[in-house]
């Protein structure tokens, strides 16, 4: 799985990303600078974690417009895998390559805890290896994870099969009481129609080692290198 | 010379964590009175335009494209004609003495 991993001035997860993909899973892993334009050598894109451009004005707004970001566009549109995790799920929703938008927590605190997520379709390109209803416990580790979308957007993403995570008791019953930033319906991942681009708050490349305190992250991964075998990009 | 002011609020319907904790601060205060606060952001943008339809057409169109995000925020554009800033006064004066 030919894996890019784009770093933007400001991202912190690029090197636990390519860990989790380079020395765990063993595939080849290259880092792309904010101001490459080429990525036909890729299969799979991640925007990493972090606080890109400092999370000034917005999180994810500055980062929308570095060059990098149009060849990420046509990379999805031609049916690339794209995986946007925190900070990269809300740069994905600021491409409009996502809907919706990532508020600041209800609590208005910076939360870094495990938390737990049920996989809710498994058609997507990152949860191909798991089964609809399962448990992950996987970390988050952000300010603004708040879910948002207008209700009209939320009906489609719900019909569509469109929301593929969300946050969860251990026991796989969705709370409010599990919810940790207050995300609409405790969504905490969605996808696109297509279901090659992939946005999730959590954090699975800090999941991938019992040594680190759990592997379920690794599905996410492990899933990306199965959709590629099934349909070369 | 133009200067904005650019008021970037949430939509009414987009709940506002940071505006509830400042209410809650305010309460705590004794503002009892306070009955709902709205936090944004608040943004002064100078352009060298001369024409004034033109200086406004350009800062919502840098609000569509940026300072905004159509999905949870709404905009207001305040504009206001401005002599030229000191230092660019100042620059001129040099090159007029130079």
């Amino acid at each position: 799985m030919r894996t890019g991993i784009v770093v933007f001035p400001g991202t912190w997860s690029d090197r636990d990303c390519a860990h989790a993909v380079g020395e765990i899973l063993g595939e080849p892993v290259r880092y792309i600078d904010h101001r490459e334009r080429d990525l036909h050598d890729l299969e799979l894109v991640i925007l990493p974690g972090g606080f890109s451009y400092g999370d000034h004005l917005r999180c994810g707004a500055i980062a929308r417009f570095a060059p990098v970001m149009e060849a990420v566009s046509d990379f999805a549109n031609r049916g690339g895998l794209v995986l946007g995790i925190c900070n990269g799920f809300q740069i994905l929703q600021e491409a409009r390559l996502l809907p919706g938008a990532l508020l600041r927590n209800a609590s208005c605190e910076f939360r870094c805890e495990w938390v737990h997520l049920r996989v809710e379709q498994s058609d997507s390109a990152f949860t191909l290896d798991a089964r609809p209803g399962q448990v992950l416990r996987i970390p988050i580790s952000h300010g603004e994870g708040n879910f948002f979308a207008d209700a009209q957007t939320l009906e489609s993403l719900e019909r569509d099969g469109r929301v593929v995570f969300r946050y969860c008791a251990p026991d796989g019953r969705v709370t409010a009481a599990a919810n940790p930033n207050g995300s609409l319906r405790n969504i905490a991942g969605i996808s696109n129609a297509r279901g090659n681009v992939v946005g999730m708050m959590p954090h699975p490349e800090r999941a991938c080692e019992a040594l680190l305190g759990g592997d379920d992250g690794l599905a996410v991964f492990r899933s990306a290198i199965h959709a590629l075998a099934r349909v070369p990009v | 010379m133009y200067r904005a002011e650019v008021f970037v609020t949430l939509k009414p319907v987009v709940n506002d964590p940071a505006g509830l904790t400042i209410r809650g601060g305010l309460h705590a205060l004794g503002f009892k009175s306070v009955k709902e606060v709205r936090a944004g952001k608040y943004l002064v943008i100078t352009v060298e335009e001369t024409d004034e339809d033109r200086a406004r057409a350009l800062v919502e169109d840098m609000a569509h494209q940026l300072l905004a995000n159509a999905v949870i925020e709404d905009f207001r554009v305040e504009l206001q004609q401005e002599s030229a800033s000191p230092l660019v006064a100042e620059g001129r004066a040099a090159e007029l003495h130079s």
